[in-house]
């Protein structure tokens, strides 16, 4: 008991379909990643430190739907959204819409700590970017032209062609549906960390570019605290899947709440919560409690993840 | 076991001083759509018609800080936000940055209704409001005098402020007409259940003054502003930031769920406890027809009404407290 823990991943809602080699390239980040948060909680960083760096890493390599390698919106641009909290004081920050932020899990925080409020969206949250910093913004039209390029690439290196259009052959060859639409357009995913450091704070972090071909201006749980994203002193935790179940069943929130009202441990609520709370909605979940435990529970075919506590413990 | 159906129009800090010439027409307001919603349930609508309809009627209303009479943003724009939520499917629909929808919680209605998406902002909002055909206007139908002068205000004294506010005059009895750093409006919700226990919230506002273009509060997000399940259905009003880091209407519900807690002890908890001090009120509805109306303000304009007739609009406390 005690101790640092995290525990990152890389979207539930796995396409079984997917290459082997993507499947190793997935995990080779995943650890890079989460190395690279045993480092800095072992230098006795702040777990929301930990949390936003991770997320940023996870953000920048475009393998992962986030950041860099964020899903093209209906009209071909990248909407992208993220949130995080601080679980000690339970201060959060969100955007949502970004296009041209480089992190924007980064911008999240500093919507946290340095603005007046706690959601920046659109407009308003790339102007918030230019102020604070002009590192964030990429260039305009070269950046977005490589997002494409390389969403594009990465769209049409496996997923089923015919996203978008000819729904018959995807679905004859993806019968996998999540919410309604092919999981092909699931694949790959939101990214999220959660951390617990040895003071025993909590912090989580999430971050996605949404579903592609989505509706312009949709807003899924990744920047809403209480469903994608939620830390208070008892734990942090960081969903993903489908957006819609996720936020009708509150459920970041959710397994805070348990283990606050019901006194249920961390393991316990976590499987409660994809158990009971998902009715047909499909979704995964990583979690780590002030007690220095790590969790992850989903009702998917699979979700990318890893975690690793002080004790020596790692997956 | 009955109906009940309550509703407010902002939780804040409303000087006990209020010139009846502000306090009147509010509490018409509140009057008229009690009266509304009240109608609608004994003709048997559906929650979840009812929480909109009378929601349309505070949006329509210029002197509640949503739809029509909604605060300004920093640039002097608006934008409006709103979600419903139905306690039986827990489906929900949610709208942000709109800035010609006359009635946002209608949309944020069919965003449920039409889209396989719950919630929906800026540009594609308001496209998604033309492809549906809804009703929208130039945005200069919802601004009004007032407004402009908090705004004016708010500058002026380099703030943003919550649904209400302390008076920047020094002399709280003087009341100038339209320039008071009080921002007397506030975000507008209304919870119901019916006699078979359905229950459903909504909650709609225009934000805070001068809030920073692309700010979003705690309206829109379920389980902050808004949320309904089988047992209850609530909805928040004041500072949205601490609205939503304390994840305020679903915590009600969790409260009565995993604590056991009634309804008037789970909203009295969560004001009391889970916010600080100045800064929440919310109305909320059991599945067993109780009400209740928690706040942590000085006062919250609210009404509501009960099957067994009783009924009651206030805006501060009670003098039986």
């Amino acid at each position: 008991m005690g101790g640092w823990a995290i525990a990152v991943h890389g979207g539930a809602g796995v396409d079984p379909n997917l290459p082997p080699h993507r499947q190793e390239e997935a995990k080779k980040l995943l650890t890079r990643c989460l190395n690279l948060g045993i480092s800095a909680l072992r230098s006795n960083h702040s777990a929301i430190d930990v949390v936003e760096q991770v997320v940023s890493e996870l953000e920048t390599d475009p393998l992962f739907n986030s950041g860099r390698g964020s899903a093209l919106a209906a009209n071909g641009t990248v909407e992208m959204e993220a949130s995080i909290m601080d679980g000690n004081g339970r201060r959060c920050g969100a955007v949502s819409g970004l296009t041209t932020v480089k992190n924007p899990v980064s911008l999240a925080r500093l919507v946290m700590d340095k603005s007046p409020h706690s959601y920046l969206a659109f407009s308003g949250a790339e102007d918030f970017a230019r102020q604070q910093n002009e590192y964030f913004i990429t260039e305009e039209n070269v950046g977005m032209l490589k997002l494409a390029k390389e969403a594009n690439t990465i769209v049409f290196d496996y997923r089923i062609p015919a996203v978008g259009s000819d729904t018959c052959s995807a679905v004859a060859e993806s019968p996998f549906q999540m919410n309604g639409l092919p999981i092909s357009v699931y694949a790959p995913e939101t990214v999220g960390c959660v951390v617990v450091d040895s003071q025993g704070r909590c912090a989580a972090a999430t971050s996605t570019g949404g579903l592609m071909n989505k509706m312009n201006g949709r807003i899924g749980d990744s920047p809403l605290i209480g469903a994608g994203t939620y830390a208070c002193n008892l734990c942090g935790v960081s969903c993903t899947g489908e957006g819609e179940a996720i936020i009708r069943g509150t459920l970041a929130r959710e397994v805070a709440a348990v283990m606050e009202y019901k006194g249920l441990g961390l393991q316990e609520a976590v499987d409660f919560v994809i158990k009971e709370r998902l009715d047909e909605g499909f979704a995964g979940l990583i979690a780590v409690s002030n007690k220095g435990d790590v969790a992850c529970g989903f009702n998917t075919t699979g979700m990318f993840r890893g975690c690793a506590t002080e004790d020596g413990f790692m997956e | 076991m009955g109906w009940a159906i309550a509703l407010h129009g902002g939780a804040g800090d409303i000087p006990v001083s209020l010139a009846a010439e502000r306090r009147k027409p509010r509490e018409a307001a509140l009057r008229h759509c009690l009266k509304v919603g009240v109608n609608a349930l004994k003709a048997q609508k559906s929650p979840l018609d009812v929480v909109e309809l009378v929601v349309r009627e505070l949006e329509n209303n210029p002197h509640y800080n949503a739809g029509r009479g909604s605060v300004l943003t920093r640039e002097g724009t608006i934008e409006m936000e709103a979600s419903i939520m139905d306690g039986n499917t827990k489906r929900c629909g949610a709208v942000s940055g709109l800035t010609t929808v006359v009635n946002p919680i209608s949309l944020a209605r069919l965003v449920m209704e039409k889209t396989p998406h719950i919630y929906l902002a800026f540009d594609g909002a308001e496209r998604f409001a033309r492809e549906q055909g809804i009703e929208t206007v130039d945005s200069s139908h919802f601004i009004t005098q007032e407004n402009i002068e908090r705004l004016k205000q708010a500058k002026e004294a380099n703030r943003v402020q919550i649904d209400y506010t302390p008076p920047i005059q020094k002399d709280e009895k003087k009341e100038t007409p339209t320039a008071n750093g009080d921002s007397q409006l506030g975000t507008v919700g209304c919870v119901a259940v019916d006699s078979h226990g359905n229950l459903a919230s909504a909650t709609s506002t225009g934000g805070l003054v001068n809030k920073m273009v692309g700010r979003i509060g705690d309206t829109p997000i379920i389980g902050a502003g808004t949320y309904a399940n089988n047992l209850c259905a609530v909805s928040a009003t004041g500072k949205g930031e601490a609205i939503m880091r304390g994840t305020v209407a679903r915590d009600v519900a969790a409260l009565m769920e995993f604590k056991g807690l009634s309804l008037k002890e789970a909203a009295a908890y969560v004001v009391e406890e889970c916010v600080p001090r100045g800064n929440v009120g919310l109305v909320a509805v059991s599945a067993k027809g109780e009400v209740t109306m928690a706040y942590n303000t000085t006062g919250m304009f609210r009404a509501c009404a009960t099957e067994d007739g009783h009924s009651e609009i206030a805006i501060w406390p009670s003098v039986q407290n």
